[in-house]
C-alpha cells in the first residue's frame, strides 16, 4: 500500500515543537487559530509582515503557537503594543489576538481609544464569556444568571455586548461568528486583512471546563450543537440588537464595514497641512 | 557611531532641563515618543510633538501612562528608538511595563521628573522621592540603570547616554531627574552630529532559522532581530527559554533572571558614573544627586572656608549604586552626610556600602522645595566634630 503524504497546509503558521498546546479539549482557541491560518493562506499576503500581539490569558497563549514575529504582552495591553508595533513599522500588518476579559475589562480603555483613533489594526477576540485561565471567574461578557467562581449563585453583573461597543467606538470592520464557523470565521479574517483601520472580529467559543460545566451546558460538543441550533446569520444587523443572553439566539454575521481615514493617513494628512514641506515622512523607523 | 545630523539642534541654547531633555533624546535617535500630559515632566513630549515631525518621528499621546509605557515598547520592536515621560504617579502606573521591558530585554528610555509624593501630592514642586521605587518598583528580582542629572546640560547629555545604555545592555534606563532641574533654565550647549556618540541597536546577523532570540552573546546581552524579516521570533513577559519559549521550570528561571541582573552587574564599573571632589584627605564627605547637588556644593564651600576638609561625592548613576567606591571612602573618612529631597533612599544604599566604616548622617527633606544649604552646613559641622 502506498503510503499517504500527510500534510496540514496550516503546519507552516504553527510552531510545531511548541505542540501540543495547552488548552482544554472542546475549546474554541485553537479551531480560530486554525481558521486564522486558512485565512492568512488565502489572503495572499506577505506573510512575514504579519505580526501577532497578544494580552494574558488562554488566548493570550496565541502568540506562543504562530509561527510568526508573536508579542505575549502585559493584562490588556496588547493593543497598546501593537499600536506603537504598527505606527513605528507601517509595513507591519498587525493582528491582536486575546480573550474578552483581557480586551474588554482590563484592557478596555486602550480598546476604545485605539478604535477612536482608528489605529489600522486587526483584533480577533475570542469570548469565551469567562475568566477561563485563572479558573473561571466573572467577565464582563458573562452573560447574566450564570454560575461562575466568583458569583456562586448566578451574575448579576450586567454584561457588555462586544460588537455595539466597537462599532462606537469607531471601529472600520466588526463580524462576530462561533467557533462553529470556521469557514466564515477564515473569510472574515481574510476579509479584515483588506480593510484598512481598527477591524474587530469576535468568536464565541467554548470553555467546557469552566463555563459550560458549571452551568450544566454539556462538554465541547455539546456546545457546537448548541452553537449550531441558536446562532442565526444576520449581515449587516444593528449592534445594538446583538447582546448576548445565556441561552438565546447568537446573531452573527458582518455587522459593521465602512470607510475611515486611519491613524496613519489623519496624521499624514494633518502634518503636511500644517508644516508643508518641513514634515519628514516615516517609512519604517530603522535603528542603525 | 555618531549622531544622526537631522536630530541635532548644534548650537548654544537657553533651555529648561524638560527641553534639553528632549533634545538630547532627538540626538540620541528616538524617533517615537508617547506619553500622557503630566506636571512637572509635559514639556518634554510637547517639544518633541513641535519637533519629530519635521525630523521623521511620531509621538502619540495615549489614554494613559500603562498605556505609553507599552506603546514605546511596541515601537521599539518595530525598530524605532523610543521613550516616554512622566511624573511620579504615573511613573506609579508604568511599574507593570518597567517589569515587561526588563524580562523582554527591550531597550527603551523612560524620564521621570520627579515630584512630591505619596499620591497626587505636590505636583508643581520638587522631591527626589522616586529613587527606591525605580529600583525596586516592579515585582521580581532585577538590576536597572538610573541617572540623575543636575542641570539642563547633563539633562541633555545624560538622555543620550541612558539611549546609549539602554541599547548596549538591552534594558529600561531611567533619567531621574527632579522639578526644579526640569524647569530651571541655563546654557545648553549642544555638538555637531560628529561629537556625539550614538549606540546602534544590536540587531543579529544570523539568519532567520539559525537565530536563538534570547541566546546572549560573551556581554551576558542578545542581539535583537528586525520584527517583518522572517525571524518569526516569539518575545513574551512569562519566563522564557534562548529560543525565547515560555519554560516554568525553576532551571529556567534561575537561568534567565540571574543573566538579567548579571548583564548590569558584570557590567557596572562600565555604567557607573559619579563625580567625587576633594575625597583626598577628607574628613566628611558629602552625597548627593541631581538638584540636591547644587544645593550641598554651597554647604560644602562654606564649610571649607569654615576650615573643614569637605570631600563631595556626586551620583550620577544612582542605580547600579557605585558601592565599590562608597565602601573605599569609608574607610578612610570620618563620615558621610547625604542630602537628599526625600526622607531617607539613596542614604540607605551608603549605609548598606559604608557597612559601618563610617558614620552616615542624613539631611532628608520632604519635599515642595530645594534643602536650606545651612541644613547641610549644618550637618557637615556636626558629624565632623
Amino acid at each position: 500500500m502506498t503510503e499517504l503524504p500527510v500534510h496540514n497546509p496550516v503546519e507552516q503558521f504553527l510552531r510545531m515543537d511548541r505542540i501540543p498546546h495547552i488548552w482544554c479539549p472542546g475549546c474554541g482557541i485553537g479551531t480560530s487559530v486554525n481558521s486564522f491560518a486558512h485565512a492568512l493562506i488565502d489572503a495572499k499576503i506577505d506573510v512575514k509582515n504579519v505580526a501577532i500581539v497578544s494580552g494574558i490569558g488562554c488566548t493570550g497563549r496565541v502568540a506562543g503557537y504562530v509561527n510568526q514575529d508573536s508579542f505575549h504582552t502585559t493584562h490588556g495591553r496588547a493593543i497598546p503594543f501593537a499600536t506603537g508595533l504598527k505606527l513605528a513599522n507601517p509595513k507591519l500588518n498587525v493582528v491582536v489576538y486575546s480573550g474578552d476579559g483581557d480586551l474588554f475589562a482590563i484592557g478596555g480603555n486602550h480598546l476604545i481609544h485605539a478604535a477612536r483613533r482608528n489605529v489600522d489594526i486587526k483584533v480577533v477576540c475570542i469570548n469565551n464569556l469567562i475568566y477561563a485561565m485563572t479558573g473561571g471567574q466573572t467577565a464582563p461578557t458573562t452573560p447574566g444568571d450564570v454560575i461562575t467562581s466568583t458569583n456562586p449563585y448566578g451574575t448579576y453583573d450586567p454584561s457588555f455586548n462586544l460588537p455595539y461597543l466597537v462599532e462606537a467606538a469607531g471601529a472600520v470592520y466588526v463580524a462576530r461568528w462561533t467557533a462553529f464557523h470556521v469557514r466564515q470565521l477564515a473569510r472574515s479574517m481574510q476579509e479584515m486583512f483588506t480593510k484598512k483601520g481598527f477591524s474587530f472580529i469576535e468568536v464565541l467559543s467554548p470553555c467546557p471546563t469552566l463555563y459550560q460545566r458549571r452551568n450544566k451546558m454539556g462538554d465541547g460538543l455539546d456546545t457546537m450543537k448548541f452553537y449550531k441550533a441558536v446562532s442565526k446569520v444576520r449581515n449587516g444587523a444593528s449592534t445594538k440588537d446583538v447582546a448576548l443572553t445565556k441561552s438565546g439566539e447568537i446573531t452573527v454575521g458582518k455587522f459593521v464595514d465602512r470607510e475611515r481615514s486611519d491613524y496613519g493617513v489623519l496624521m499624514h494628512d494633518q502634518l503636511v497641512e500644517s508644516l508643508g514641506d518641513d514634515y519628514v515622512e516615516t517609512e519604517a523607523c530603522s535603528c542603525q | 557611531m555618531h549622531a544622526e545630523a537631522a536630530g541635532v539642534l548644534t548650537g548654544t541654547h537657553f533651555l529648561d532641563g524638560d527641553h534639553a531633555c528632549c533634545e538630547g533624546a532627538l540626538a540620541a535617535g528616538a524617533r517615537f515618543a508617547a506619553g500622557y500630559p503630566i506636571t512637572p515632566s509635559t514639556e518634554v513630549v510637547e517639544r518633541f510633538a513641535a519637533r519629530v515631525p519635521t525630523v521623521g518621528g511620531t509621538f502619540i499621546q495615549m489614554e494613559d501612562e500603562l498605556a505609553a509605557s507599552i506603546t514605546i515598547q511596541g515601537a521599539v520592536w518595530g525598530g524605532a528608538k523610543a521613550f516616554t515621560v512622566t511624573s511620579g504617579p504615573g511613573f506609579s502606573l508604568m511599574m507593570e511595563h518597567i517589569g515587561y521591558a526588563l524580562m523582554t530585554e527591550t531597550p527603551c528610555v523612560f524620564v521621570d521628573v520627579q515630584r512630591g509624593g505619596p499620591s497626587t501630592g505636590l505636583p508643581t514642586l520638587p522631591a527626589q522621592s522616586d529613587m527606591m521605587q525605580v529600583r525596586w518598583g516592579s515585582h521580581g528580582d532585577y538590576e536597572v540603570i538610573a541617572l540623575c542629572p543636575n542641570s539642563p546640560q547633563e539633562c541633555f547629555d545624560l538622555t543620550i547616554t541612558a539611549f546609549n545604555y539602554a541599547e548596549k545592555y538591552r534594558c529600561p534606563v531611567f533619567v531621574m531627574m527632579d522639578e526644579v532641574v526640569g524647569h530651571m533654565t541655563e546654557k545648553v550647549v549642544i555638538p555637531p552630529p560628529n561629537q556625539i556618540e550614538v549606540e546602534p541597536r544590536r540587531y543579529t546577523t544570523v539568519p532567520p532559522g539559525e537565530f536563538r532570540a534570547f541566546e546572549p552573546r560573551e556581554d551576558l546581552v542578545p542581539d535583537m532581530p528586525r520584527t517583518g524579516e522572517g525571524y518569526a521570533v516569539h518575545v513574551t513577559g512569562l519566563t522564557h527559554d534562548e529560543r525565547g519559549y515560555p519554560d516554568m521550570r525553576p532551571v529556567v528561571q534561575d537561568k534567565l533572571v540571574r543573566r538579567l541582573q548579571e548583564k548590569i552587574q558584570k557590567n557596572a564599573d562600565k555604567i557607573i558614573l559619579y563625580e567625587a571632589d576633594q575625597i583626598e584627605g577628607a574628613e566628611v564627605v558629602v552625597v548627593s544627586y541631581g538638584i540636591t547637588s547644587r544645593v550641598a556644593q554651597r554647604a560644602i564651600e562654606i564649610a571649607r572656608q569654615k576650615g573643614v576638609k569637605v570631600g563631595k561625592f556626586r551620583l550620577i548613576t544612582a542605580w547600579p549604586f557605585p558601592e565599590k567606591k562608597i565602601a573605599e571612602i569609608a574607610s578612610k573618612v570620618k563620615a558621610f552626610v547625604v542630602a537628599e529631597l526625600n526622607l531617607g533612599q539613596m542614604v540607605r544604599e551608603v549605609e548598606r556600602a559604608a557597612a559601618g566604616k563610617a558614620l552616615v548622617r542624613l539631611v532628608g527633606h520632604a519635599g515642595g522645595s530645594v534643602h536650606h544649604p545651612e541644613d547641610i552646613l549644618q550637618a557637615i559641622m556636626e558629624v565632623a566634630r
